[in-house]
């Protein structure tokens, strides 16, 4: 019960999360320069004058602000984000049919990151002076300083072109048939480089998060009682510590999943990734306004849908965090 | 002797002048310092040693580096060597002054939630999650699309979406430092608040503060380098990211023009978190990660 307790405590604050940021597309809307109909229709040429009467009809733009707000709250509400006038299609249906490439990207880089990078940080805990310590240093180092982009080139420059190994874009090989199996296969070959360009900033800082952890775990009392009872030392560091070093790397990660949706939109755009990243572009180079500021909602929603599973999964890795405890980590200071 | 010498060492007081001594001392830090003064030096005297236009189609398309153009030239002819010392001076220049505004930004808010407590630091808490639940990156993009993209817009929107870290790091300071027994005297002799907080809690909170903002100006010249990747600058004024951007199309045949102006973002956002580290030693001795 005090799971259902804690989903709903967060689905709540989620929804006032959102609806914070349907007000402030609605500000944007209001405070862009020139008229807000006209950014409704996006700067795509050939607005006729129908179509920007037909906009104030429907966003009421000749009522007082207020109204105006309340009804495009409305809209949004009922799942009206607008339509796309350069896709002429609706906003929400065209962001929906990228959703899933675009997770498919994150959620392998992120996952991959969390477990290479505790990986790493725990076997490099066991020397903190070692080569592969110092190497994880220097490497989270070269992660942050670099551009995610660039990176995503440099590796397509590498592994696509010189010693062509991977494909150079996009998520699947055009007129390509076979089995759901061979299928799956070919999306993972595409899937490997964009993936590991968005995790390679992440992996190393999370596995010097771990690191750091885990030697504060292996001086713990529990990983000594463990020694003393006699269970061998692979059981004691994969099991109990590494458990245990998991924890704040999974928290982290959690934090940062708005970044790393960030940084999928220049991924997407260096290999073509079909996704909402490459919607993102595309809709910037149109100025296509709805849709950018639809995908800003929806990357909104899909952060908070992110936060609540992450809340959820520090059960099932942190025995402590039991029923009862409404607060979680996830969020507060 | 052996304590006098150790005694001397921790002597208080002149606390900057001896964290610039430890800072002299971390040599990556110094590596770092010296890079950046190389490339701001390149910026500034770069142009005039190298006097051609990065907008001017001097070479042949695509030539490879050394053929017309030390560097190489883009897919138009264009210089990358003179593309690369303009964009010195723009990046440093829009990562300055959007970390301004960040800071700015982040000490009053910071500095108002940590000292007053209550209904201001609930609010900034309510503004800290509204910004972990909006990519910053991709809101600065939107807030660029739709004010159309200038230098001025570039700075003004990476410094609104990035301020929470530097409030954050402000508020804790106030908190840990308005409990402590000079504080509690000023008060107890009846300096008004905004004494308090501005002559007596901020000075002791700058070296956290200076080490935040050293940091963030590497964030913002990454923030800047990918608006300008996809186009959001202006394109009026050469960038780094504005280089890659539009040579994106020709990496196969010109690797050159997207190579050389990556590793120059790369470069200098690597010296700036080498100083900020440095700093972060040196004036946050206690805070040194174990």
């Amino acid at each position: 019960m005090a799971v259902v307790k804690l989903v709903l405590a967060r689905l709540a604050q989620g929804v006032l999360l959102v609806f914070a940021v349907v007000v402030l597309n609605f500000l944007l809307i209001h405070l862009a320069p020139g008229d807000p109909a006209q950014v409704l229709a996006g700067e795509f040429g050939g607005t006729t004058p129908q179509i920007l009467a037909q906009i104030r009809a429907t966003y009421g733009l000749n009522h007082p602000l207020w109204v105006q707000l309340l009804t495009y709250i409305g809209h949004v509400a009922r799942g009206n984000l607008g339509q796309s006038f350069y896709f002429n299609q609706p906003v929400l249906s065209l962001i929906l049919q990228r959703l899933p490439a675009t997770l498919l990207l994150v959620i392998t880089a992120q996952v991959s990151a969390i477990l290479a990078g505790t990986m790493l940080g725990v076997i490099a805990a066991r020397r903190p002076h070692g080569w592969l310590s110092q190497g994880i240093t220097v490497t989270a180092l070269i992660g942050y300083s670099t551009p995610v982009f660039w990176l995503g080139i440099m590796l397509l420059i590498a592994f696509a072109y010189l010693w062509p190994i991977f494909p150079i874009g996009s998520m699947e090989t055009i007129g390509f048939e076979g089995g759901i199996f061979h299928e799956a296969l070919n999306i993972l070959h595409h899937l490997v480089l964009p993936a590991f360009t968005l995790a390679f900033v992440y992996l190393a800082q999370y596995s010097r998060l771990s690191q750091a952890n885990m030697l504060e775990t292996l001086g713990s009392d529990y990983i000594r009682m463990a020694r003393a009872k006699g269970l061998p030392e692979w059981l004691i560091l994969y099991k109990h510590a590494l458990r245990n070093a998991l924890i704040p790397v999974v928290t982290i990660a959690g934090l940062q999943f708005s970044q790393v949706l960030a940084g999928a939109i220049l991924v997407e755009t260096v290999f073509d990734w079909p996704g909402m990243g490459q919607l993102t572009y595309e809709s910037i180079l149109r100025r296509d306004y709805p849709l950018l500021l639809g995908i800003l909602l929806i990357s909104a929603v899909v952060v908070v849908v992110v936060n609540i599973l992450t809340d959820l999964s520090y059960r099932l890795i942190d025995p402590r965090i039991g029923a009862g405890s409404v607060t979680g980590v996830g969020y507060g200071t | 002797m052996a304590e006098l010498a150790v005694g001397r060492e921790r002597k208080p007081g002149s606390g900057f002048s001896q964290g610039l001594r430890r800072f002299a001392e971390n040599r990556a830090a110094l590596a770092g310092l010296i890079v950046l003064l190389l490339i701001a030096l390149m910026g500034f005297i770069g142009p005039l040693v190298y006097p051609v236009n990065p907008f001017a189609i001097v070479a042949t398309p695509m030539a490879p580096p050394g053929d017309g153009a030390p560097l190489g030239a883009d897919y138009l002819g264009r210089d990358v060597l003179a593309g690369i010392l303009a964009g010195a001076r723009v990046s440093l220049f829009i990562g300055i002054s959007a970390t301004f505004c960040t800071a700015i930004i982040g000490t009053v808010t910071g500095s108002i939630a940590g000292y007053y407590g209550g209904k201001a630091d609930t609010i900034l808490m309510r503004i800290t999650e509204f910004f972990q639940v909006l990519p910053p990156l991709l809101l600065s993009m939107v807030l660029v699309t739709l004010f159309s993209p200038s230098v001025l817009t570039v700075i003004l929107s990476i410094g609104l979406v990035n301020w929470i870290g530097t409030a954050r790091i402000v508020r804790a300071e106030f908190l840990r430092i308005k409990g402590e027994g000079y504080v509690l005297a000023e008060r107890a002799m009846g300096a008004k608040n905004g004494r308090i907080i501005f002559r007596v809690i901020l000075p002791s909170a700058l070296p956290s503060l200076i080490v935040v903002t050293t940091l963030q100006i590497g964030i913002a010249i990454l923030f800047a380098a990918a608006l300008s990747f996809l186009g959001l600058t202006d394109p009026n004024v050469m960038t780094w990211g504005l280089m890659i951007g539009q040579s994106r199309p020709f990496i196969w045949q010109t690797w050159w023009a997207v190579t050389f102006p990556g590793i120059a973002i790369f470069m200098t956002v690597l010296s700036v978190s080498l100083i900020g580290d440095g700093l972060n030693e040196a004036l946050n001795p206690r805070l040194r990660p174990r």
